[in-house]
């Protein structure tokens, strides 16, 4: 559904009198017509695209005649974040609270994960590995590389458990709870088809649950036998799609996470059905501080540090994550986009498959212009890793800037030191969902003392 | 001083878990070829994540992942080993004398895991390329997406054998309670009789590779089609 309602002068044939459904409208009517020809659900890349309450929803109040500020530039402001306090042997340090999210070798061209390495390097953070495995490009590049145990375990193997410095075990995916993967033959190279024993060109699904654990307290074991098989030295996350934060939150922490990491709806996909994008789990905004409550009730905020994803854009959006409580946050669709994906450069090769810049989702496809979602030799080659890492490094660096300039403002000598106390809500959605009052009221809906 | 023949005991009534482990990932550089672990109790992740070519020996029953993501090592679980044993093995042998619960080397991708009783639900559950030889029976769900690999079952298998499987050979000497999504009987060819013939033999089974009947995919659901889509 869109909220275009049929007035707007867009030049697509509107006239007086030509009124669209609000609930028929041009998007419904031609997803029925594709699928009354195809028959097949509409699979695609990135992430939820209808409206949702997100972080756009939230302000901060700023600095006033209580609260210093503290002065740009000068005066110091924190941004580092150590990983894994609490079992691990080596815990992890990165400088900025941003990391790259965990996407495939597989979904992304081999010099696409070396530009993420790079990148990431480069701005002193993580980087994650993704289903399919991981790849020389990417351990070579990144400084800081988890490694992914997912339900299909493509590629699974202990050496490489070894070699990572933390370890991702996934739930589930923002995009999906609930669901698996699926890799569509178009690109299945030798290389991939190799990494994960499968024949060349046949579609690849991934299992939605782990082969051999089910429920959290067989995932204790499960945790328990890859920290005896690496020495207890690496930090161990489990990522969760969300869907029921508080308990997915304290279920992790029972199992024996370092890390949560807590991916909304928003968060990005190389191929899911439409219809799970945009109709499973919650918003972004709206598991966060039922996250941070399950862990604060359980002595954990900060022991266990937390770390959210789904539909983080710019340094607002993480100074605001920060605030409810998260311990920094990860990003894929917008990496994507900083490297070079939907690019107005390649308007001509987006129009010839039927799509535009801009616009461009069906990244299962493989025929991806800018060479960031393909297998294609050719196309891939247009990516160049090393401008694409530095491309990455310069939007993490202004990501951390922004982070700090709305910190500063809040006079924090520290992005962690930001707090629910410093926002407040545009819509009484965001305040239920972030649990911060009402812009110019102290209204919090659901937890006022009339309990209103 | 050691030499090849001597055998370390590890007794793990009175030895941390972590203190064993370590000691197998440190001996890797050196040190006695032959283990021998005592009393295990039921504990999970006995002799995980070793790359060397120990001889491990277990005495008793063990809990998950016995010997799992096992690498070069031979085990022998004179026992019943617990959930996951086995998983994501890539090289080496398991060998349990006792049963094996549920996901018996799952994801395993080289090796061969050999169960003398009978294995639980999911056996060989997404294997790459493991062999697996059952000498007793094996429950539900077993070789679901089973990728590469061989599993045989010398006794019968439970229901949804080989559910959405890839390119595994499974062969089953007696009945099969139910085949899953894209699993069919198929033809025993010459490549098939030797590798039974051979896996047979390595597990020391008595059992003749004509009594076997061989299962694998009928490959409809590689690439996806609207028409099948209640299979998937
Ligand atoms: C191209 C692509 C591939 C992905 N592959 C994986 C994956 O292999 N494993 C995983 O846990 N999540 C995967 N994800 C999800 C990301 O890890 C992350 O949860 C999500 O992208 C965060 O939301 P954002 O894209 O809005 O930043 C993928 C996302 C994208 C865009």
């Amino acid at each position: 559904m869109s909220d275009y309602n049929g007035q707007a002068g867009d030049g697509m044939n509107w006239q007086p009198g030509l009124r669209e459904s609000y609930i028929f409208d041009r998007n419904t009517i031609e997803e029925i017509r594709r699928a009354a020809s195809q028959g097949i659900y509409d699979i695609r890349g990135f992430g939820a695209k209808r409206k949702l309450p997100h972080f756009d929803d939230l302000l901060f109040l700023g600095a006033s005649m209580s609260r210093y500020p503290l002065e740009g530039y000068r005066e110091r402001c924190d941004t580092s974040v150590t990983l894994g306090t609490r079992f691990a042997k080596k815990p992890i340090e990165i400088k900025i609270p941003i990391t790259i999210a965990g996407m495939s070798f597989g979904a992304l061209s081999g010099q696409a994960k070396e530009a993420l390495g790079r990148g990431a390097t480069m701005a002193g953070t993580s980087t994650t590995t993704g289903d399919g495995g991981m790849t020389e490009e990417e351990r070579g590049h990144s400084e800081i590389l988890v490694y992914q145990v997912l339900p299909s375990r493509y590629g699974m193997n202990p050496d490489d458990l070894r070699r990572a410095d933390a370890i991702e075990v996934v739930v589930g995916q923002g995009a999906k709870p609930g669901g698996g993967g699926m890799l569509l033959g178009q690109k299945i190279s030798d290389r991939v088809a190799e990494m994960r024993n499968l024949p060349k060109g046949i579609d690849q699904r991934s299992a939605c649950r782990h082969p051999d654990w089910t429920g959290p307290d067989d995932l204790e074991i499960k945790i328990e036998e890859i920290r005896e098989i690496t020495d207890w030295e690496k930090p161990i996350y489990i990522k969760i799609g969300a869907s029921r934060p508080y308990y997915d939150t304290q279920l992790a922490v029972k199992a024996g996470a370092d890390v949560i990491v807590l991916d909304g709806m928003q968060g990005g996909t190389a191929a899911t059905q439409d219809v799970f994008i945009e109709h499973v789990g919650l918003p972004t905004l709206a598991c966060i501080r039922e996250a941070v409550e399950a862990l604060q009730e359980m002595g954990m905020h900060r022991e266990v540090q937390l770390i959210v994803s789904g539909g983080i854009r710019n340094g607002a959006d993480v100074a605001k994550a920060l605030a409810l409580g998260a311990d920094a946050v990860s990003i894929g669709v917008a990496a994507m986009i900083a490297l070079g994906d939907n690019d107005p450069a390649y308007a001509d090769e987006y129009a010839k498959i039927g799509s535009a810049a801009g616009f461009y989702d069906d990244w299962h496809e493989g025929k991806d212009p800018a060479g960031i979602s393909t297998q294609d030799p050719e196309l891939s080659k247009r990516l160049d890793p090393e401008l694409g890492g530095r491309r990455l490094n310069n939007y993490l660096k202004t990501m951390t800037l922004e982070t700090q300039t709305l910190a500063r403002a809040a006079g924090k000598s520290d992005v962690h030191n930001l707090e629910p106390e410093d926002l407040v809500a545009l819509t009484i959605e965001a305040a239920a969902m972030a649990r911060v009052p009402l812009a110019g009221t102290d209204w919090i809906p659901g937890r006022s003392k009339d309990g209103f | 001083m050691t030499t090849a023949t001597d055998v370390k005991v590890v007794d793990l009534a009175t030895t941390p878990l972590r203190e064993l482990n370590q000691r197998l990932h440190d001996g890797a550089a050196g040190g006695p070829l032959r283990w021998r672990i005592i009393n295990p109790g039921g504990a999970h992740a006995v002799a995980v994540g070793v790359d060397a070519p120990f001889e491990i020996e277990i005495e008793g029953h063990t809990g998950y992942y016995t010997a799992g993501m096992n690498k070069h090592a031979h085990v022998r679980v004179n026992g019943n080993v617990g959930v996951g044993c086995g998983e994501n093995i890539m090289s080496g042998t398991i060998h349990i004398t006792g049963n094996a619960s549920q996901a018996c080397a799952a994801t395993g991708r080289g090796g061969l895991v050999i169960v003398e009783g009978d294995a639980a639900a999911r056996c060989g559950i997404s294997m790459k390329g493991v062999e697996i030889v059952v000498k007793g029976s094996i429950g539900h769900m077993s070789a679901f997406m089973a990728q590469s690999g061989a599993l045989v079952v010398c006794g019968d298998a439970g229901d949804s054998l080989g559910d959405s499987i890839y390119e595994t050979h499974i062969y089953v000497r007696g009945s099969v309670e139910g085949l899953g999504a894209d699993c069919i009987e198929k033809e025993l060819k010459e490549f098939h009789r030797e590798e039974l013939g051979r896996l047979l033999t390595a597990a020391g089974a008595d059992a003749k590779v004509d009594e076997f009947k061989r299962y694998g995919s009928a490959r409809r659901l590689y690439n996806f089609n609207i028409d099948h889509a209640g299979e998937y």
